[in-house]
């Protein structure tokens, strides 16, 4: 009679397996929802250097880049890919800011050259040059997710700080100018 | 005057709605039949009043009244009225009214049918497709009031409609969407009071088998339209990205699926009678979850859409409550309700098992997918990017795995089969697939390729499984066509829905393997060959549309020196926000689509073009066509409807004949 009880029990247990599974997905869920701040780049590659990495340029596929190349200027480097939407939505600011000035360094990012060429001519080109990533191992080494993501890079290669998500006037006057701006004058000092 | 009107009915909705969730309950508890059915008239007043609602925005919209903030940030004077109308749900606000719309309908449907349902169990029904509603009624009004003012400073002119979505495809993608979407709260809806009651025989998957195949039936056409859309509206060619927007609608779809095999298996057996309601609960959390995502703002840093933590709290305490309840309410009363009907290991009911299986991991597959670059940041361990590569690598087996378990589950009984009468039904179909598809991966295309050459094998088991099994059905009968009318509207429905899942089959691995792709800079004059086909570029004529201005490219193509077809892809840029956009001209067909689309002028006349041929791939979404028409038939089925009549006779006789006329009329509805 017991064993009969206890098997009853068990399985009865089961039953709320799914309930569990639910409730932490939740937690998850929530946590998600109030992340925005540690959305920033992980304690682990902020302040480090610009991973390694020697790959083509959109533009030149024959020649290649490497991180060395990148420094001596305060930069932006932006993770796009032409099969992002919400990358269609941040490039009309991307040129703008371009045209203030500022130096914004692609990182096509999954995406076909073709594809990319095409984006650039039709929706006009901010970049200094784009690097290819076709594979996404530069991403994975830069802790890309998705796209876009934008890279706040100071003039030694050392990463200051990442904004996930499309770069909007909002981000730009709050977060990303002052910063960019603090990181030149320590770069001409 | 109008706006207020349309938030003042929108309030008694919520009104009724609360009413509708509580009264009928109680009344099934406490066994007061006029309770019981104040839900019906409660659902119909709700129905009214949330469609006077939506009519007075489309109204706002028609009318170009731009103090509605909502209307002023999505429509434009400019705009083609038929763009006004469907630009009432173009955002946030206005898709979530319409979803409540959908809501309300089933609701009224429901309610209208609700009558062949025994009192307790149409009672309880209704009750909790009004807690549904009362959840989103409440979001609606708190976070996202449709009808608010710019007063008293009104805008001269709206924002306009995003362009990407002045188009036909998008007139009718969102509401086949939420058809799907919310018709599984139905079967949701079914799957509570079974629990409540803690009664579930065939006769209940008699009555909610229509409701989540119709259900069903709406999402895969809202799937397709949507990657149709994508295909030709985005100008990329492509046409599944997996976004998390389609991976929150393809979840539902993958669990429904399942649903619906499992529904099966409890009608006819009696059997995974626990796992069916689990199904049904899941299925409906994965909708919910999937308005989540969307409109939460919890994946929107890295995609684009409104981001709103208000709304992402609201529905997640709204998803925590009406899913954590019913899986509580499944905890406690699941035991009540088990079946104690054995079958063998080999049996088409242990087939629906791996189906259901399969169906559920590569649901999971998608939902950790979609959730992963959450989860790792959650957990502190850094970030990792997740794409196609991962969906591909993992889905696209399952699928497979599936396509073959298909052809093995057709030909087992019910119950038990046997290893001999399986493999001699099933040997020379086997054969004949390895061979077509090796035969097919070399003869078609440059090289082998041989995920392509499996597909188009597993197509070829389908297809044979199928025919063989018709064959099986009809071949005691004294002719062939005898034997095919005796065969029952819902046998006929499955097997569409199979041959569906083959054709898709087809025109996916064909598009994605062996499409042709150019990128060209063409001066007026040239002609490109591409595969057996010559494209000539004519030049770029000017167009003035009601909202755009466009540069219409001209595109001869030949083939064996004869004309095939002109095609104008066009460059346009929308006056009001300055966006350009790409339409590409397609010449479809039934084995190849022709997609041409303009890129930028090079100067001198000469333009970036891009060339496409595209085998089959119109067979993607043909297949789908055929998969929601095969769910349609499957519930045209009598034996859905016998028990109604059976009634309908009783009535006529006590009512002398009087309603008879009306009550078969009504069954034929």
């Amino acid at each position: 009679m017991s064993r009969v009880e206890e098997k009853g029990k068990k399985s009865r247990l089961k039953l709320f397996v799914p309930l569990a599974f639910f409730m932490t997905f939740c937690i998850l869920l929530y946590v998600g929802l109030f992340m925005e701040s540690k959305k920033e780049l992980p304690s682990a590659l902020l302040n480090d250097p610009v991973p390694e990495f020697s790959l083509p340029t959109l533009k030149k596929p024959t020649e290649t880049v490497t991180q060395a190349d990148l420094k001596g200027q305060v930069y932006l480097l932006n993770v796009w890919g032409s099969w992002c939407p919400a990358c269609k939505v941040e490039h009309p600011y991307l040129v703008k800011l371009a045209k203030k000035g500022v130096r914004i360094i692609g990182l096509s990012y999954k995406d076909e050259d073709a594809d990319a060429l095409r984006w650039l001519q039709r929706l006009d080109d901010p970049y200094e040059f784009n690097i290819v990533d076709k594979e996404g191992r530069l991403g994975v080494n830069l802790g890309v997710y998705g796209a876009p993501e934008t890279f706040l890079v100071d003039k030694n290669g050392i990463i200051r700080y990442k904004h996930v998500g499309i770069v909007d006037p909002r981000v730009w006057v709050e977060i990303l100018k002052p910063k960019y701006e603090r990181l030149q004058k320590d770069a001409i000092q | 005057m109008n706006p207020e009107l349309g938030l003042f009915a929108l309030i008694l909705a919520t009104c009724l709605a609360l009413l509708q969730s509580v009264v009928p309950l109680v009344g099934s508890y406490t066994g007061r039949l006029r309770w019981m059915s104040a839900g019906r008239s409660l659902a119909t007043g709700q129905f009214i009043f949330t469609l006077l609602s939506f009519s007075c925005l489309v109204y706002a919209f028609l009318t170009d009244d731009f103090s509605v903030k909502y209307v002023a940030s999505n429509s434009n004077s400019l705009l083609p009225s038929i763009y006004k109308f469907t630009a009432t749900w173009g955002g946030h606000e206005g898709s979530l009214l319409l979803w409540i719309l959908t809501l309300t309908g089933w609701g009224q449907v429901v309610a209208l049918r609700s009558d062949k349902l025994p009192p307790e169990l149409g009672a309880r029904v209704l009750s909790v497709l009004g807690m549904v509603s009362v959840g989103f009624l409440l979001f609606i009004l708190v976070t996202s009031n449709p009808f608010e003012r710019l007063l008293p400073f009104p805008v001269q002119d709206g924002n306009d409609l995003n362009p990407l979505l002045q188009d036909l495809g998008m007139i009718i993608h969102p509401p086949m969407l939420y058809m799907g979407y919310v018709g599984f709260a139905v079967a949701f809806a079914f799957a509570i009071a079974a629990l409540m009651g803690g009664q579930l025989d065939s006769a209940w998957s008699r009555w909610a088998r229509p409701w989540t195949t119709v259900a069903w039936c709406f999402l895969t056409a809202g799937i397709a339209l949507g990657s149709w859309w994508a295909y030709y509206e985005l100008g990329w060619g492509g046409w599944w990205f997996w976004d998390p927007v389609e991976n929150a609608s393809l979840m539902p779809w993958l669990s429904g699926t399942a649903l619906i095999h499992s529904l099966a298996v409890t009608e006819k057996r009696g059997l995974f009678k626990s796992w069916t309601l689990l199904l049904a609960i899941a299925t409906f959390s994965l909708s919910l979850f999937g308005t989540f995502l969307v409109r939460s703002g919890v994946l929107t840093s890295v995609h684009a859409f409104a981001s709103d933590p208000e709304r992402g709290l609201f529905i997640l305490a709204y998803l925590v409550l009406v899913v954590g309840a019913s899986l509580t309410l499944f905890a406690f009363k699941a035991p009540e309700i088990r079946s104690k009907i054995t079958f063998s290991l080999l049996s088409r009911e242990t087939l629906i098992l791996v189906n259901n299986v399969l169906l559920v991991t590569s649901c999971a597959t998608v939902l950790l997918g979609t959730m992963f670059p959450l989860l790792v940041d959650a957990l502190d361990l850094g970030m990792i990017s997740v794409g196609p590569p991962y969906f591909n690598t993992l889905f696209v087996p399952m699928a497979m795995m599936l396509a073959f378990a298909l052809g093995i589950g057709m030909m087992l009984n019910w119950k038990k089969g046997t290893v001999s009468w399986l493999v001699q039904q099933l040997r020379w179909i086997f054969l004949a697939s390895v061979i077509g598809g090796v035969a097919f991966g070399f003869m078609y295309g440059d090289k082998f390729v041989i995920s392509e050459a499996l597909a188009i094998g597993l197509v070829i088991w389908v297809v044979l499984a199928i025919l063989k099994d018709m064959y099986n059905k009809t071949r005691n009968a004294s002719n062939l066509f005898a034997g095919l009318k005796k065969l029952k509207p819902s046998y006929y429905g499955m097997q569409l829905a199979h041959f569906g899942i083959a054709v898709t089959f087809v025109g996916a691995a064909m598009s994605t393997g062996y499409s042709l792709q150019k990128d060209i800079r063409m001066n007026p004059g040239d002609t490109v060959e591409l595969g057996e086909y010559a494209f000539r570029f004519d030049g770029v004529k000017e167009i003035q549309g009601a909202n755009y201005m466009a540069n219409a490219g001209i595109i001869s193509i030949f083939k064996d020196q004869k004309k095939v077809t002109v095609l104008y892809p066009e460059k346009r840029v929308y006056k009001v926000k300055g966006m350009p956009m790409t339409e590409a001209g397609i010449d479809g067909g039934f084995t190849r689509d022709l997609y041409v689309a303009l890129g930028e002028p090079l100067g001198e006349g000469s333009w970036a073009v891009r060339l496409h041929i595209k085998p089959f791939v119109r067979f993607l979404w043909l297949g789908a066509m055929f998969m929601a028409l095969g769910g349609l038939l499957a519930v045209s089925d009598k034996r859905y409807r016998v028990r109604l009549k059976k009634k309908a006779g009783i009535r006529s006789k006590t009512a002398k004949g009087k309603i008879a006329g009306k009550a078969v009329a009504g069954g034929r509805a």
